[in-house]
């Protein structure tokens, strides 16, 4: 009843979540990825995802998890980096990918949050991302117009939220997933920590609970780090 | 002969001036860091989402939550900031950015450059990259002169896909130190031990000397 959108767990959150469903997933490498989700999506072997994130994990941690069981269809990403079973996949044609510069992924999330249908951009002018794009001029500069995103769902992953859907996140583990928590049809909001209503101050939420649908505590957290770098 | 990756990075240190907002890319660039002269002070960014980029955590300060650009953790210098994705690139392309350095496979005597893909071989992906090219006022690219077969990087027409066009200003490679003016690559400096006859055989783009070129001091 009311603004209470706690839901039990990972499984019940992405329990709709069907074949062919475009979705985001928030985090930067493995920083602030929606853990607890991913793997309920393994489990629950939903396919032929289309998936708008930023990178596609790694081998056995993230997406690519959903890389390995095959699940996803597309990605639409910026940065493939180190994953070799993306990599793979993506040279080989098995996985539709649409490679993406980072800063107009993260605003055609942005648009689609402040509900605006697109966006003009520099980023990519005169490369392989301007083909079948409008070109405007605007000041005598060139920009390409890109569309806001329209995703079936965005799962995210928060630092700490309470029943109504507020959520704050932690440090640069906030990256894609404040802006993708507002840009989704239906937002999933995984949680470390799911305070009692009223425990957040209002001034520091990131996004308010308007835009989240369901929020859960997660568990299990493995939060794995890639480089690990350390002074001596 | 010829700078190594460290030499590279504090060449490129001596561009930076007090007070400037610094994007460094993954690789050589990140090497910049270290060479910051004692007497400026920067505040570096990172694409990921934070101001103020500080040393490497000890092994008691790692935190998962916190990382580069380049997935490595750090910490958060005194007086910075964390922010999401979007207002990170809203800050890039709105020019409040001073200064950028990335890594490059090419560079053509305009100033465009390809950093993301080789057809058929290997995709990383562009990243933050485009988007810092778009829209940075201050381009320096830090990369080598030639690839490991002695084929020139610095070029009249990039043959990789191009990530910007016609944004690169500045080009320091084990080599030297260029321009990039209307008439192509200006050495400025050569790296100790380099002739610039080496340099004329491996630069395939249009060069030329500055009359005040000389041997970079270190």
């Amino acid at each position: 009843m009311g603004f209470n959108k706690v839901v039990q767990n990972a499984e019940e959150a992405i329990k709709d979540i069907q074949d062919g469903a475009v979705i985001m997933l928030g985090g930067f490498g493995l920083c602030g990825i929606p853990e607890n989700c991913i793997n309920a999506l393994v489990k629950q072997g939903t396919k032929d995802l289309t998936c708008i994130s930023n990178n596609a994990g790694v081998d056995d941690f993230g997406i690519g998890l959903m890389l390995k069981t095959k699940q996803v269809k597309k990605m639409v990403s910026s940065y493939v980096g180190e994953n070799a079973e993306f990599e793979r996949q993506l040279l080989s044609g098995e996985l539709e990918v649409e490679l993406i510069p980072q800063g107009t992924l993260a605003t055609r999330c942005l648009a689609a949050a402040y509900g605006m249908p697109a966006i003009f951009t520099p980023a990519g002018v005169g490369t392989e991302v301007a083909e079948g794009k409008e070109v405007r001029n605007f000041n005598g500069k060139d920009y390409l117009m890109e569309m806001a995103f329209e995703a079936d769902f965005s799962i995210v992953k928060a630092w700490k939220g309470d029943s109504a859907g507020n959520i704050i996140f932690n440090k640069t583990a906030r990256n894609f997933n404040e802006v993708m928590a507002k840009a989704g049809k239906i937002t999933i909001v995984e949680v470390e920590e799911l305070v009692p209503l009223g425990e957040l101050d209002p001034n520091a939420i990131h996004v308010p609970g308007i835009y989240v649908h369901r929020i859960f505590q997660g568990t299990d957290y493995e939060k794995r780090i890639e480089q690990r770098t350390v002074s001596q | 002969m010829g700078l190594n990756r460290d030499q590279i990075a504090k060449r490129i240190a001596r561009e930076l001036k007090d007070g400037m907002y610094v994007n460094l890319g993954i690789g050589v660039p990140t090497l910049v860091a270290n060479n910051v002269p004692d007497d400026i002070e920067i505040v570096l960014q990172s694409e990921n989402g934070m101001l103020g980029i500080g040393p490497f955590p000890t092994e008691e300060e790692v935190d998962a939550d916190l990382i580069n650009a380049g997935k490595q953790t750090v910490t958060l210098r005194q007086g910075g900031s964390y922010f999401d994705s979007a207002l990170s690139f809203g800050m890039i392309r709105a020019g409040k950015v001073d200064l950028t350095v990335l890594g490059a496979m090419e560079v053509s005597d305009q100033g465009d450059i390809a950093n993301w893909k080789v057809p058929g071989k290997m995709v990383k992906g562009m990243g933050g990259a485009m988007d810092l090219v778009a829209s940075a006022k201050n381009i320096i690219v830090a990369m080598m002169h030639t690839d490991k077969e002695g084929n020139s990087k610095l070029l009249k027409q990039c043959s990789l896909p191009i990530t910007g066009l016609k944004c690169v200003k500045r080009v320091v490679t084990d080599l030297g130190f260029f321009e990039i003016t209307e008439n192509g690559f200006l050495l400025k400096e050569y790296a100790p031990g380099v002739t610039i006859e080496d340099i004329k055989a491996k630069t395939e783009g249009r060069l030329e000397i500055a009359a005040d070129v000389k041997e970079m001091e270190f």
